[in-house]
């Protein structure tokens, strides 16, 4: 989908002054969503003092990256690692589940007759329109009854569903799986499970890579749920552990520094995974088009 | 739909494959809904004495009532409707410009600065809060300390100017996301439609109002709602900014006001009413925004 860019004009045409403005609003677009990531790229090089001190988009005289990332990993017994791996286990793992079962229910939807399948799509469409936020408070009280609540398991088993995931896979499947494929794969005695699993999995392969990040970055961005379910600092996520670490910030100024700089890094984790998948980034699929 | 017989195809692989989903949708999704509009209709209250286990009681939409009777929620409700009449057009017009500049054939390096757009949707909205928060006091902010040099003060955490600097936070996250799905639109036009269009002597203007924007409609109409939803959800940003200004206070929203009343103020039946609130106004909101755009004297732009 990356590959037709500029397609919006035939030869180019536009006049001298036209570029100039185009391309001048794009940089300063591109300032504008750049400053917060330089700026925290820049702080997290400063001393706590200085980073009250001296002049934001600039660094101090003696910038020290790597002392202020020790601290980062050291503080509290370098749980900092640890909310750094629970939030890739919690995406990672989460969205891994929440994509199996997303592009196999999509599939099902969209290649097999059965009464009441589109009362059941509209009913799993509807979900995208329900805040998260009214299923997260409600969640809390179910999985208490069960004993979840305060185990990985309150987050990882809600990650692992996207309706979103399943309303692209569906267009997506009706869009690159042929009937005739599935009807050649059955008379050749192929199951159902089968025919999905080696062969139209394999068709909409760039579907299912853009369902699973989606959903890695929904549940990695993720911060009411883990706040709501979580009490233990050793399964927090990284969200949840900066704004525990901000908390602390009048307490002790120390914090800001640490706020900082573990914001830095989880910035450029996420910003360096989405730069080199960006190709897998097929926003396309939201149009119903099927280039891929 | 690509149905070839009309008898029920669920055979048991089929089910293997489809109920999965429809499980962990009915537990993690459907089931919390449920519980939240019967627990809404509930109350908890101690038994007549003071003494023995408090009793729980069926009080239909006492909880509603109650929530309407709060002054601090029906103004979280005023604040978040106001908060949406800045958001929604700002995100949607600032995605679209985006989009519209950066497919305009004259953008000189569109791909680079669409990777750049859309970073900020990795960004969790915990931490962009956290570093918004940071430009929008003076002490740390490089642009409010080179504004007030120039002898502009700007106080972006003043209460009359919170819901822009909250909106602002939520622009930069999202408007590359949208921005996306709004390129997406525009490549999926063919470009026999542009050649026709000069041959008949259109201008650039006339192919952006005549062609592009009425053929990425739908996607116009998707970003809106997704915008609206996302507007009601707000939470994140106000928590993270609470202890930098005294303009949020900790029923700001309605959704901190249920946190609250679930978490602080032990009552979570009321709290359940205050979530129903806000996503029937969801449910209000989109519907009747979809209902608008799709009267038929209005299909045409």
């Amino acid at each position: 989908m990356v590959t037709s860019t500029s397609s919006g004009t035939v030869g180019g045409s536009g006049s001298i002054a036209s570029r100039v403005i185009v391309n001048g609003v794009l940089l300063i677009s591109a300032a504008y969503f750049l400053l917060p990531v330089v700026w925290v790229l820049i702080a997290s090089t400063k001393s706590p003092g200085q980073l009250f001190s001296s002049f934001g988009l600039w660094f101090a005289d003696d910038p020290r990256p790597l002392e202020n990332l020790g601290r980062v990993f050291t503080q509290d017994g370098g749980v900092f690692g640890l909310w750094i791996a629970n939030s890739v286990l919690y995406a990672g793992v989460g969205a891994l589940a929440a994509t199996v079962i997303a592009v196999a229910c999509g599939y099902v939807l969209a290649k097999y007759a059965f009464r009441g399948r589109e009362t059941l799509f509209s009913i799993i469409l509807g979900g995208v329109l329900v805040p998260a936020t009214i299923i997260a408070l409600p969640l809390y009280f179910l999985l208490n009854q069960v004993g979840l609540t305060g185990t990985i398991w309150s987050v990882l088993l809600p990650s692992m569903v996207s309706p979103f995931g399943v309303y692209l896979a569906r267009i997506h499947a009706n869009a690159s799986v042929p009937d005739e494929v599935i009807e050649a794969a059955r008379l050749d005695g192929a199951g159902d499970v089968r025919i999905f699993g080696s062969i139209a999995t394999r068709m909409m392969t760039p579907a299912i890579v853009t369902i699973f990040l989606f959903q890695f970055v929904t549940i990695w961005n993720n911060y009411l749920l883990p706040l709501v379910m979580l009490n233990d600092t050793k399964t927090f996520p990284v969200t949840l552990g900066l704004t525990l670490w901000n908390s602390q910030t009048q307490r002790d100024p120390m914090f800001y520094q640490l706020v900082v700089t573990g914001s830095a890094v989880s910035v450029i984790l996420l910003v360096a995974l989405m730069i080199s998948l960006q190709r897998f980034w097929k926003a396309d699929l939201t149009a119903g088009a099927s280039k891929g | 739909m690509t149905t070839r017989t009309r008898k029920s195809e669920l055979r048991p692989g089929v089910l293997l494959l489809l109920l999965p989903f429809v499980i962990m949708f009915a537990l993690f999704f459907a089931a919390p809904i449920v519980y939240a509009l019967v627990d809404s209709l509930f109350s908890v209250r101690a038994s007549g004495l003071g003494f023995g286990a408090p009793e729980r009681v069926f009080v239909f939409l006492d909880n509603y009532a109650a929530a309407f009777a709060t002054p601090s929620f029906v103004a979280s409700l005023g604040r978040l409707l106001v908060f949406a009449a800045i958001e929604v057009p700002l995100m949607v017009v600032t995605s679209l410009a985006l989009a519209l500049l950066l497919e305009s054939g004259k953008a000189r390096f569109p791909r680079a600065f669409r990777v750049l757009y859309f970073m900020p949707y990795g960004v969790p909205g915990v931490v962009a809060a956290l570093l918004w928060g940071f430009l929008y006091i003076p002490a740390t902010s490089p642009i409010l300390q080179a504004l007030s040099s120039l002898g502009i003060s700007v106080t972006p955490l003043a209460s009359d100017s919170i819901l822009f600097a909250i909106a602002n936070i939520a622009l930069w996250s999202f408007a590359g996301y949208n921005m996306f799905i709004l390129i997406a639109a525009l490549n999926a036009i063919p470009s026999e439609l542009y050649e026709a269009a000069r041959i008949d002597g259109a201008s650039s203007w006339g192919i952006i109002w005549q062609i592009k924007l009425p053929l990425v409609r739908p996607s116009i109409i998707l970003v809106t709602v997704f915008t609206i939803i996302g507007t009601l959800q707000l939470f994140v940003e106000p928590l993270v900014l609470r202890p930098l200004t005294t303009a949020i206070n900790s029923d700001f929203t309605p959704n901190l006001a249920a946190y609250n009343q679930t978490f602080a103020q032990g009552n979570p039946n009321l709290a359940a009413a205050m979530a129903v609130i806000v996503a029937l106004l969801g449910f209000a909101f989109s519907f009747s925004f979809l209902r608008l755009v799709n009267r038929k004297d209005n299909r045409a732009w």
